[in-house]
């Protein structure tokens, strides 16, 4: 019915597509300084480049990634601290969430009947996630038509964040799903896919545990633990830097940690 | 229609923590012994191993180790006048599946409940009057004393390594142990693990305050240690993947790596996985189990005869099972009479989170049981004339691992998303830590399970109800040990700090505690309890429900600890009492 915006979402997805680009480039210009030979680095780094370069989207529509990405983008955005949600990936690690175990309820109860049951209840909708997902885009890309004219996507910043606020809040109503189910959903899947381990496609580069210091995948912490006061200061590991054998191990499997050598942390 | 296997000795429902320990000991006198466990077989190796095994959304938020509730969960609902309705996915609570069960992913804390907690109500209406308790509390003595079980807190403590430091030794007060701990003729094990930065400001704190700081005794263990059966527990390496994780190094006590080793070379015994036991079957008079049907991963069903049939699942199944295969009264809230669901509790828990401005705790090292903790305010070690409720709770400083997924804390006022959310989470993740505060929970009349009118499980059979909700004495409790551990964040130098007692209805939503009790309880009168005080059923003499649904209502501490020493008490009951003459004990 809308041409002209059904071109522009597939030109931002598009966009968002070749945004997985950059965080296997960043991979290759910053090497782990660990003694490896030149070989397996190399092979390393061709693998995870290859991994986030060629991520199609396996649940969500063009239309979907378009509104995800600048929903994330303002539940933790991009800022002087570092990458945001849209940039960690946070919508490919969404996709894949709901494409998989998560999206369709695997290991939940999924037995009728469904009456809405009191918030102590939980979760008590009929739909999956990634029902949740679609019905919440497209009711609140509904609302955005009707209030804005424009879908959530098109809209200025601060009117996106006028929308979130009230998904969040409750205030604006949808139709298929309760606002604030679907907005804690989203929330909740945002810092997931934000601190997930990379595997997942979303935390990209390790841009969460960088921003707070989280190293990932441990180290042997005996001799640490009683430094008491000391910021411990590590290049963070993912599993994919082990079983690719981008970082070391110890004889159990734990990572050995290479050592930031700057003063921040306190 | 079941195919009739041949009869074997005994039969443990579930091969987890206490079916593990039960299943050697009694396949080492020579009897046969089949452990039927619902879920598959998992060793640390290859199932835990690197680098797979620090996952921190695998195992935290999709709970890979935990009950699969596609095939079976509980209804629940908060009063009797409400409709229950399933959990469908995880959250309050997270029950175990496969062999193991939850004593794969808990934190390790290992407690033996006080004197006070086993003799609750003879105690409290001695020092306080009837006054003291609360119009529908239906409290009760154990009909076992903390002495009696000494032994073999002991015992559990020697098998599954516990690192700790003993305050009460032989009647003498050690200092740095728990001095409100009942007498104990041993010290621990092994020594307690390393102390993190949060413990050691907590306990700065607590000690100018006139409080008794103590390491929490752990069974992640502080050194490389072997039990009596010969098993070997490596040595923790605070990686900080504990609780919710299984132990990719041996670490951690579990069946794991304190029994099964040893257990599954003994010939006497067979384990049967991806069985699931839907009913115990009795003879014409009720009186005496004859066998257990289960449906196996194929869909067959068979039934197995057994002398002895040990319920060793969770405290869920363990009561379920009572209920759907007619053994015991069920329980009836409205006229207080019946046994079987009688007396379901929980945990009060509450939290104070602690934001610093020039400290950091590196928080994510660590294990499920490193922590620094006060008992001044646990049981009846204060004096609570006037307070207006019974028991407490321990406060304590942990360090369980702060992954960012689930730990990512901001002060007070900060907005949950958005720019300023996230200059405040990338702050403080590494300058704040938590105090929680772990209170016991008492008994009503309201609160119980029983089987749910009309949402089922994969078999068709009907689901457990569970109806609770928290009353006043709870609130007031946690309000008030709530507000000492705000006391002590402010003494250890927190700059602000979230205070969260326990306030509201109680919801199935947010993670507080698997540490879910009763339903079958243990007594001395069987018009109030389950089974006797040797956990056996009062009604069918060759069922013994091991567990914490024998608990009549739960402590302060997190139960394992006491789960173990019954166990070892049932045990010796079986083993010296019942083999040689099989009929009721008590």
């Amino acid at each position: 019915m809308d041409k002209s915006s059904g071109r522009r979402r597939f030109l931002k997805s598009a966009a968002a597509l070749g945004a997985a680009i950059p965080a296997g480039a960043a991979a290759q210009s910053k090497p782990a300084p660990a003694p490896h030979a030149d070989h397996d680095k190399q092979h390393a780094q061709h693998m995870r480049a290859a991994a986030t370069a060629a991520r199609p989207y396996m649940f969500l529509s063009q239309t979907e990634v378009a509104f995800l990405d600048a929903a994330v983008s303002h539940l933790i955005p991009k800022d002087e601290l570092g990458p945001g949600a849209k940039e960690a990936g946070v919508t490919y690690f969404i996709d894949q969430q709901l494409f998989g175990g998560y999206g369709t309820m695997a290991k939940k109860y999924t037995q009728g009947p469904w009456p809405e049951g009191t918030p102590q209840q939980g979760y008590q909708s009929p739909l999956t996630p990634a029902e949740v997902y679609r019905a919440g885009i497209r009711d609140t890309n509904e609302y955005c038509r009707k209030t804005h004219g424009k879908t959530f996507d098109a809209l200025s910043r601060a009117q996106q964040d006028e929308v979130l606020k009230g998904l969040d809040a409750g205030k604006i109503e949808l139709e298929q799903v309760r606002s604030q189910f679907f907005f804690n959903m989203l929330l909740n899947n945002t810092i997931q896919g934000f601190f997930a381990d990379p595997v997942y496609g979303g935390n990209r580069d390790k841009a969460g545990w960088k921003l707070v210091g989280f190293p990932g995948v441990a180290a042997v912490y005996t001799t640490f633990i009683e430094k008491h006061g000391v910021p411990y200061r590590a290049q963070p590991v993912s599993i994919a830097d082990i079983t690719q054998k981008v970082a070391q191990v110890d004889e159990h499997g734990h990572a050995i940690h290479v050592m930031l050598d700057d003063k921040a942390g306190v | 229609m079941a195919t009739k296997l041949k009869p074997v000795d005994v039969v443990t429902v579930g091969v987890g923590l206490t079916g593990t320990i039960l299943a050697k000991e009694l396949a080492d006198t020579g009897l046969k012994v089949v452990g039927i466990e619902r879920g598959r077989w998992r060793d640390t190796d290859p199932d835990f191993a690197m680098p797979g095994a620090h996952d921190e959304l695998k195992y935290v938020i999709h709970k890979e180790l935990m009950q699969d509730l596609s095939k079976e969960t509980i209804t629940f609902r908060n009063a009797m006048n409400e409709t229950a309705l399933p959990m469908r996915q995880l959250g309050s609570f997270l029950p175990g599946e496969g062999v193991g069960g939850a004593a794969v992913h808990w934190g390790g804390l290992t407690w033996r409940f006080l004197p006070w907690d086993f003799e609750t109500k003879s105690r409290t209406l001695a020092r306080y009057g009837a006054k003291q308790v609360a119009e529908e509390c239906t409290l009760q003595d154990w009909g076992v004393t903390y002495d009696e079980l000494e032994p073999h807190f002991n015992r559990f403590e020697y098998l599954y390594g516990v690192s700790g430091k003993a305050g009460n030794l032989q009647g003498k007060i050690i200092p740095g142990g728990n001095p409100f701990e009942g007498s104990r003729s041993k010290e621990y094990p092994n020594p307690p693990l390393k102390t993190a930065y949060s413990s050691t400001l907590f306990k700065q704190a607590v000690e100018k305050m006139g409080y008794k700081p103590f390491p929490v005794p752990t069974a992640a263990n502080s050194r490389a240690y072997k039990n009596e059966y010969g098993a070997t527990i490596n040595a923790c390496v605070y990686c900080g993947y504990c609780q919710f994780f299984a132990c990719e190094m041996g670490a951690k006590a579990s069946p794991q790596t304190a029994v099964l080793p040893v257990l599954m070379k003994n010939p006497n015994f067979e384990l049967r996985t991806l069985c699931n036991v839907v009913k115990i079957n009795l003879d014409s008079e009720k009186k005496r189990a004859v066998s257990v049907t289960y449906v196996d991963s194929r869909g067959r069903e068979f039934e197995q005869p057994a002398d002895l049939v040990l319920l060793t699942s969770y405290v869920f199944n363990n009561v379920r099972l009572m209920l759907l295969s007619g053994i015991g009264k069920p329980y009836d809230p409205a006229a207080n009479s019946g046994v079987v669901g009688r007396n379901y509790a929980y945990q009060t828990n509450g939290n104070v989170t602690a934001f610093f401005e020039d400290k950091v705790f590196n928080q994510f090292m660590g294990a499920g049981a490193l922590s620094m903790m006060i008992d001044d305010l646990d049981g009846d070690n204060f004096d609570h004339t006037g307070l207006g409720f019974i028991g407490g709770g321990w406060i304590g400083a942990a360090s369980s691992g702060a992954r960012p997924i689930d730990f990512h804390p901001v002060p007070p006022g900060t907005p949950r998303w958005g720019g300023e959310w996230k200059k405040a989470m990338a702050r403080y993740y590494n300058r704040a830590f938590g105090i929680t505060t772990h209170g016991a929970c008492q008994s009503y009349r309201g609160n119980y399970f029983d089987l749910d009118p009309t949402y089922r499980d994969a078999y068709g059979l009907p689901l457990l109800r569970m109806t609770f909700d928290f009353r006043q004495n709870e609130y007031k409790m946690s309000d008030y040990i709530t507000k000492k551990a705000a006391e002590i964040a402010k003494a250890a130098g927190a700059s602000r700090m979230n205070v969260n007692p326990r306030t509201g209805k109680y919801s199935i939503v947010p993670y507080q505690s698997t540490h879910n009790t009763g339903g079958a309880i243990m007594g001395a009168d069987p018009t109030t309890s389950a089974v006797n005080r040797f956990l056996q059923s009062w009604d069918v003499h060759n069922v013994f429900a091991i567990g914490a649904s024998a608990f009549p209502q739960n402590g302060g501490y997190n139960p394992t600890g006491t789960v173990g020493a019954l166990t070892f008490h049932a045990l010796e009951a079986i083993k010296t009492k019942y083999l040689k003459q099989p009929g009721p004990l008590a």
